[in-house]
């Protein structure tokens, strides 16, 4: 075990290969983990979301047309992607060209640059962008035509005058990366401004509450988002967003507690800083969740009255029309959008040139590609910091344009796909359109495996 | 402390011409947007709510110097996210009063429920009986003034802000506390994780002083104990075990 074989004779000449051996249960990652935990005495606290190999919408493959089905043609024949969300209740809807919206990241977690780029990109795109954790900032409301404001259990910064500017509200009982626990941040971002925005003492490790301080269980939430309609005299939709675990049961009573519209969370979905056990130990894996939550308004014949947002891990626009196929109306993507600002990037862009962080990611013990330090306030790219020289390596000009091309090649690649299915509107893709690549994928998105007819659970065993 | 006997569902006239929004005829929707809109065009806005039979959201998110009584119980979010209006409630109320108030003030004659003041950043509330469990949870500004007792877990994770406790204090009193200033005249029945007894100072006599006199109680302020955070949980720090 771990050593390099005995010759039988003492002939000088290796004759076998050296064996290292890793262990399986006990590899470097684990070790390192180990050491880590006796060394510090608390957990491992990171960004991002679950690193772990899950089963993803890759494992999914449309049945594009051909002779059964007739394609439409992808440069010349409309396919519209226009998407409304919050029909059920709300006095004005919102109304968005594409069904690929941005997820709520704070003011905090973000620099007020990265908040400006999303604002400012996702009203080129005609999308929407969310507050996250911190309050509203006069900066994101000015840049963003569609903003989702949310409510959550810390309600930092949460103010009726910024619930009335709001374009929806978003109830927050959970979120991917972390269901059931709630947010942080740590001292390094709890600026002089996040500090005023939360009413914290600057520089504290910051941990949010994980329920709401003012409701508990279904029944009051119902009271809860009466209350948020009645102060804005029933105008805009409110949503409510839950992390991927018991799905069924909770979009079940998202909706019966009176839910515009449903935000499932699946635990590829990242987070600015949490446990990392967290991260790779909660929730179920996006691909699983839209199926459940679809399920859950099929049962409930709210399909069409409510509607439902993926997020956790929707990357592309494949991602996107696979989402759509299993029975979302929209996607919300975060960390892709982190992507697009230029995370985990080698570089940023001074002046038109490129200039290499190398020595930064290095600093924070990592590279980019492998970089998850969003906690740290030490970004080298100026994305997920409130370092005042940080932050100037991310502008909203270059960001704005980044993210728009982002969300715009998504929106093709998701419009693209829909053609090739023969369909006119990406709303129109549907289950049948889909196979699976995997037995898991085949179980969890509940479509058959590729070259069968069986649904692993449904059909047969 | 005693109880507080609420006040009956019928109407008692207010001193002053009011509007009354008689609650059975007109629900909960019609009352708050006449609050929201005709009730600040006014020019001395009065409105009583008759009859409210304990019903949840009445007069929230008002945004106007307007006065409203609430004449008998209410139900959840009474007055929530209050801003600018005085609203008197001569009853109990569920849970959630005068929650993320801004700045106004709201008056309970009788007991609150669960998470009265919750999240509060600005104004004044004062519950002349009791309050339940969590009573100024998450407060972040403001000042809240409790006639009687609270319950347990009160000023938990309360950033800022005031939380005067006439009577005593259940257990778990100022848990994980941020910079919030508590003060309690009764019982300390156990302090949360990081709340500790502080002794008062003269700042604390003048301010607690100024506080009670608007909240209409005539205790004197040196019959109050104070209790603020150590400060020792505001870094992750090895040693802490379970505390965070």
């Amino acid at each position: 075990m771990g050593s390099t074989p005995t010759p039988p004779h003492d002939d000088h000449v290796r004759l076998s290969l050296p064996v290292v051996e890793e262990g399986f249960s006990f590899n470097r990652h684990v070790m390192a983990y180990v050491h880590q935990a006796a060394e510090r005495g608390l957990y491992d606290i990171r960004g991002l979301g679950a690193k772990r190999k899950l089963p993803t919408f890759d494992d999914l493959s449309f049945l594009t047309a051909s002779a059964s089905r007739y394609p439409l043609e992808g440069y010349r024949e409309k396919c519209a992607s226009k998407t409304v969300l919050g029909t059920r209740f709300a006095k004005k809807p919102i109304e968005l060209e594409t069904p690929i919206t941005v997820a709520g990241m704070s003011f905090g977690a973000l620099s007020a640059n990265a908040k400006e780029a999303i604002g400012r990109a996702a009203s080129a795109v005609g999308t929407s962008t969310t507050t996250g954790d911190g309050g509203m900032t006069p900066e994101e409301r000015q840049s963003s035509k569609t903003l989702v404001y949310q409510c959550l259990p810390s309600r930092y910064g949460f103010d009726p005058d910024d619930l009335r500017k709001a374009n929806a509200i978003e109830v927050v009982i959970g979120q991917g990366a972390k269901p059931g626990g709630g947010g942080m941040l740590l001292g390094q971002k709890i600026s002089a401004r996040v500090a005023v925005m939360r009413t914290l003492p600057e520089g504290i490790d910051q941990r949010s509450a994980c329920r709401h301080p003012d409701w508990t269980g279904p029944d009051d939430l119902t009271i809860k988002i009466e209350e948020l309609r009645e102060i804005t005299d029933w105008q805009v939709p409110i949503y409510v967003k839950v992390g991927a675990t018991r799905v069924k049961d909770d979009v079940k009573l998202a909706v019966k507690a009176g839910a515009d519209v449903v935000v499932v969370d699946g635990m590829q979905g990242g987070t600015a800083a949490t446990q990392q056990v967290f991260i790779e130990h909660t929730g179920i894996p996006t691909l699983a969740a839209v199926r459940l939550a679809a399920e859950a308004l099929e049962e409930l014949d709210m399909v069409g009255q409510v509607q439902l947002i993926i997020s956790g891990g929707v990357r592309t626009g494949a991602d996107a029309a696979k989402a759509l196929a299993l029975g979302a109306d929209a996607v919300a993507v975060g960390q892709g959008v982190l992507m697009a600002l230029g995370c985990n990037r080698p570089a940023y862009l001074r002046d038109g040139h490129a200039v290499d962080v190398a020595a930064d990611y290095a600093a924070l013990g990592t590279a980019a590609g492998y970089c998850h330090h969003c906690h740290t306030s030490k970004c080298p790219v100026g994305v997920t910091t409130q370092d005042p020289i940080l932050e100037t390596r991310l502008t909203p000009d270059v960001g704005a344009r980044w993210l728009k091309n982002y969300l715009q090649v998504m929106t093709m690649e998701l419009t693209t796909l829909a053609r090739a299915c023969g369909k006119s509107n990406v709303h129109h893709l549907e289950r049948e359109d889909l196979v699976a690549l995997t037995v898991e994928a085949a179980a969890m998105a509940k479509v058959p495996l590729a070259g069968t007819d069986w649904i692993p659970g449904t059909r047969g065993f | 402390m005693g109880r507080v006997t609420p006040a009956s569902g019928s109407v008692a006239a207010p001193s002053a011409p009011a509007v009354t929004l008689d609650f059975p005829a007109l629900g909960v929707r019609k009352i708050n947007a006449y609050l929201h809109a005709e009730a600040t065009r006014a020019d001395h806005p009065r409105v009583a709510i008759a009859n409210p039979g304990g019903a949840h959201n009445l007069a929230v998110g008002l945004n106007a110097p307007i006065d409203v009584e609430i004449m008998g119980h209410a139900g959840y979010y009474a007055a929530g996210m209050n801003k600018l209006a005085s609203v008197t409630v001569h009853g109990n109320v569920e849970r959630g009063v005068a929650e993320n108030m801004m700045s106004g003030t709201v008056r309970v004659k009788g007991n609150a429920s669960e998470a009265a003041g919750a999240s509060m950043r600005g104004g004044l509330l004062v519950i002349e009986g009791n309050a339940s469990g969590r009573c100024a949870i998450s407060l972040k500004g403001g000042d809240v003034v409790v006639g009687g007792d609270v319950g347990h877990l009160s000023a938990f994770m309360a950033q800022a802000g005031r939380l005067v406790v006439c009577g005593s204090a259940g257990p778990g009193l100022g848990d994980s506390l941020y910079e919030a200033v508590l003060y309690v005249r009764g019982e300390l029945h156990g302090l949360g994780a990081d709340a500790r007894e502080e002794p008062l100072t003269a700042d604390d006599v003048a301010s607690l002083t100024a506080l009670l006199a608007k909240a209409g109680f005539g205790h004197s302020p040196r019959e109050f104990k104070k209790v603020a955070s150590g400060r020792t949980l505001y870094h992750w720090n090895s040693d802490a075990h379970q505390e965070y």
